[in-house]
C-alpha cells in the first residue's frame, strides 16, 4: 500500500507482535492463578484492531472490544498498565474496577467496552453525531463481533447513522464463532450485505492481512471525513483461542483451526517486514523484552486498597471529555492533537 | 416572578441552557419539528436549529447511547424519551454503559435523560409508569423528581449542568395541571429535599406528583402534618429525612411507583435502621399494589395512591 511507509509497516508488525506477547504472558499469568475471574484475548485476530486502528487519526475515537488489544497499543496505552488491568492492579487502567479488556484509557481518546455487545455501536454513533454536529474533521470507530450484529443496538447504530450519514466507521470483527455459536446459526446474510440496507456500502476484507484492514479503514475514514457518512468493514478472521481461557473448543473443527494458522496475521506481516529488509528476530526481541519489563512491573504493583471500592461512583466538577492519543501513521505525521474541546 | 405551567418550566430551563451553553443539545423521538409529543420542545427547532433539536430514528437504545458518546466528546446531551415507560428499552445504556463508565476508568458522562412519567389519565400499562426505582437501584445514575414548576426548572438546569448521568422524571399529570411561579433566569435548585408544609404531628414523605396528592390530603385533617418533598432520589436526602421524622415521631412514605423496592422501600429502610428510637408509630407506605397501571378509570383509581387513602392513613397514624 502506498499509503503506508517502511516505518509504517514495521510499527504494524510491532504492535501485533506486542499484543500477542501481552496475551500471552496474562495467559500464563491466568493460568498461575494471577489473573483473577476470566480470560479473554484476539490471538489470531491481531490485525483488526491494529490495522484499523492505525488508520485513525489523534482526535478520531474509538470503542474497542476484548479481542482489540491492540487498538489500545497503537494508541499509547503503556503494557505495564495493561497487565496489571488482567491482574487486578492498583496501576491497572481501571485500577482494579474491572477485568481483562474492560477498559479504555481516557487520555488515549479510547471508551472502554461494556461485556453487552454491541452497545458501543450506538456510542460511536454518539461521538459521530458530536463531530457532525460541530463541524469537526474526525470519526469515531466501533468494532463489534459477528455474533453482536443479531442484536437491536446493531441495528439501530446501523441505521441512526445511514440515516444522519454520521462520520462513523463500523468493523464487524468477523471470527467465525460467537462463543460456540457458529455464523450459520447466527445469520441468514452475511451482515457486510445489511450495509446497503441501512444506506452505506459494506466491504469485507482479509481480517488476517494488517495492511488490508488499514487500507479499508482509511477509505473509510476519508468517506466519512468528506460527508458521505458511515462504512461498514467487515474484516474477516478466526478466533485461534476459546471464547475465554476456560474455554476447550471442542466445537471447533480441527481443520479448521490448521486452515487458519497457516493464514497467522503476524507471520504474514513478518513476511513483509523480512522482504522489506528488516530484522524480524531482532523485533521479536525487543517485544519480548519490553513485555518481560511490563511484566516484572506490573507484579510488583500493589492490589487496589479495599477502602476505596466505594469511591468514585459519581463524577464531581467539570466533566472533562476524552483526551487524544497516539497515532502512529506517518500519513498523520504534522497533525497536531488540539486541546480537548 | 411570572408563573408557569410546570411544562413551561421544563420548556424554560431547557431553553434557557441551549442559549447558554453551545455544548447542550436535545434528542428524541418527535421533539423537533413537532416539538415532542407534550410540546416540551415546541419552537425549539426554530430558535436552535434541527442540528441541536434533532429527531431521532424510533431508537430508545442509540438515543441513550449516542447520548453517551456525545457526552465523553464533549456534548451535553439533553435526551427525551416520549414516554418514561420507553426508557426500558434503552435501559442497558443507561445502567451498564453510563452508570458504570466513571466508576471504572474515571470518564464523565453528563447526559441528562428526560423522563416524561406518571400516571393518572388513562394511559394504560405503557403510558403510566414511574420508573424511578430502576435506576436508583442502579449504580452511577442520579435520579429526580420534581413537583413544583420553580424545582422542575432549577433541577433540570442542575441535572444538565451535572457531571453525571441523571434520568429526570417529569410527572405528565402535573405538566399543565400545576401552575406557579418560577425565577427569570438561571438559576440551579439543589438536589436535596424540601419541606413543602412545615407540621409537628405527623411527617409525609413523598416526590413527585404525590407531593400534591400529599398536600391535599393533609389540609384539614385538624392536626398538624409535616410534607417532605424529596425532590431528588439520588442522592437521596437523609439529613433532611431523619430530621423531620425526629420532629414528628410519626411518618407516612407516598410513592405512585409499584409499592415492592420503590423510592418508599429505601426512605422506610432507612428510617427504621436510623431513627427507630424516635418513632412514636409504625412507618406506614401507601404506594400504587404491583399491578401494571391499568387503562380503564375505575381500575387506574383503584391503583394510584388517592387524597382519600392518604388521608385514611394519616389519620390512622394520628391516631395511634
Amino acid at each position: 500500500m502506498q499509503a503506508l511507509s517502511r516505518a509504517d509497516r514495521v510499527e504494524l508488525l510491532r504492535a501485533m507482535l506486542l499484543m500477542r506477547a501481552i496475551e500471552a504472558r496474562a495467559l500464563a499469568l491466568y493460568r498461575q492463578g494471577r489473573v483473577p475471574g476470566s480470560f479473554y484475548d484476539g490471538f489470531g485476530q491481531e490485525a483488526v484492531s491494529v490495522g484499523a486502528a492505525f488508520a485513525l487519526g489523534p482526535r478520531d475515537r474509538l470503542c474497542p472490544l476484548h479481542r482489540d488489544l491492540g487498538a489500545h497499543l497503537v494508541r499509547g496505552v503503556a503494557p505495564a498498565r495493561i497487565l496489571a488491568q488482567y491482574m487486578g492492579r492498583a496501576s491497572g487502567v481501571t485500577g482494579g474496577r474491572d477485568g481483562n479488556v474492560h477498559f479504555g484509557d481516557p487520555a488515549s481518546g479510547v471508551m472502554g467496552m461494556v461485556s453487552m455487545l454491541p452497545d458501543m455501536m450506538c456510542v460511536a454513533t454518539g461521538m459521530a453525531l458530536a463531530f457532525k454536529l460541530r463541524g469537526e474533521q474526525r470519526v469515531a470507530l466501533s468494532w463489534f463481533g459477528d455474533g453482536a450484529t443479531s442484536r437491536g443496538d446493531f441495528h439501530e447504530a446501523m441505521n441512526w447513522a445511514g440515516v444522519q450519514r454520521l462520520p462513523v466507521v463500523f468493523v464487524l470483527e468477523n471470527n467465525q464463532f460467537a462463543y460456540s455459536t457458529p455464523l450459520a446459526k447466527q445469520f441468514a446474510v452475511d451482515p457486510v450485505e445489511r450495509a446497503r440496507v441501512y444506506g452505506f456500502p459494506g466491504v469485507t476484507v482479509d481480517g488476517n492481512d494488517v495492511e488490508a484492514v488499514f487500507e479499508a479503514v482509511r477509505l473509510a475514514r476519508e468517506r466519512a471525513l468528506a460527508g458521505e457518512g458511515p462504512t461498514l468493514v467487515e474484516a474477516v478472521t478466526m478466533r485461534m483461542h476459546g471464547h475465554a481461557a476456560h474455554d476447550d473448543m471442542r466445537y471447533v473443527p480441527p481443520e479448521l483451526l490448521a486452515e487458519w494458522t497457516r493464514r497467522d496475521p503476524i507471520e504474514r506481516q513478518e513476511r513483509r517486514a523480512t522482504a522489506l529488509g528488516v530484522d524480524v528476530a531482532a523485533l521479536r526481541a525487543e517485544v519480548d523484552d519490553e513485555v518481560a519489563a511490563a511484566a516484572e512491573e506490573a507484579l510488583a504493583a500493589p492490589m487496589p486498597d479495599p477502602a476505596e471500592a466505594a469511591h468514585g461512583v459519581f463524577a464531581e466538577g467539570e466533566a472533562q471529555p476524552l483526551g487524544d492519543g497516539r497515532a502512529p501513521w506517518s500519513g498523520f505525521a504534522g497533525v497536531v492533537a488540539e486541546a480537548p474541546v | 416572578m411570572p408563573a408557569m405551567t410546570y411544562l413551561e418550566a421544563i420548556s424554560d430551563a431547557l431553553r434557557e441552557q441551549l442559549r447558554a451553553d453551545e455544548r447542550v443539545f436535545v434528542m428524541g423521538e418527535d421533539v423537533g419539528a413537532f416539538g415532542g409529543a407534550f410540546k416540551v420542545t415546541d419552537g425549539f427547532v426554530e430558535e436552535f436549529g434541527e442540528a441541536r433539536v434533532i429527531d431521532t430514528p424510533l431508537a430508545e437504545a442509540a438515543i441513550v447511547g449516542a447520548a453517551v458518546g456525545a457526552a465523553v466528546v464533549g456534548m451535553r446531551p439533553v435526551c427525551e424519551m416520549q414516554f418514561a415507560d420507553f426508557v426500558a428499552c434503552g435501559f442497558d445504556q443507561l445502567v451498564n454503559v453510563a452508570g458504570k463508565t466513571h466508576y471504572r476508568f474515571g470518564l464523565a458522562v453528563p447526559i441528562v435523560v428526560r423522563l416524561p412519567s406518571g400516571g393518572g389519565f388513562s394511559g394504560g400499562p405503557f403510558h403510566s409508569q414511574n420508573p424511578e426505582a430502576w435506576f436508583m437501584h442502579a449504580p452511577g445514575i442520579k435520579v429526580l423528581a420534581p413537583s413544583t414548576p420553580e424545582d422542575a426548572k432549577g433541577l433540570l438546569t442542575a441535572a444538565i449542568r451535572d457531571p453525571n448521568p441523571v434520568v429526570f422524571l417529569e410527572h405528565k399529570h402535573l405538566y399543565r395541571r400545576v401552575k406557579g411561579e418560577v425565577p427569570e433566569g438561571i438559576y440551579e435548585t439543589p438536589m436535596t429535599a424540601r419541606v413543602a408544609r412545615e407540621g409537628s404531628d405527623l411527617t409525609v414523605i413523598a416526590y413527585g406528583a404525590m407531593v400534591h396528592a400529599a398536600l391535599e390530603a393533609t389540609e384539614d385533617l385538624g392536626a398538624s402534618v409535616e410534607v417532605l418533598d424529596l425532590r431528588s432520589l439520588v442522592p437521596l436526602d437523609t439529613d433532611a429525612i431523619l430530621a423531620s421524622v425526629a420532629k414528628t415521631s410519626k411518618v407516612l412514605i407516598v410513592d405512585e411507583a409499584n409499592e415492592t423496592c420503590a423510592a418508599g422501600a429505601q426512605v422506610a429502610a432507612l428510617i427504621a435502621e436510623h431513627a427507630f428510637e424516635q418513632l412514636d408509630g409504625p412507618i406506614r407506605r401507601v404506594a400504587s399494589p404491583d399491578v401494571p397501571i391499568p387503562f380503564s378509570p375505575p381500575l387506574e383509581q383503584a391503583v394510584i395512591p388517592s387524597v382519600d387513602r392518604i388521608r385514611d392513613a394519616c389519620r390512622d397514624l394520628l391516631d395511634y
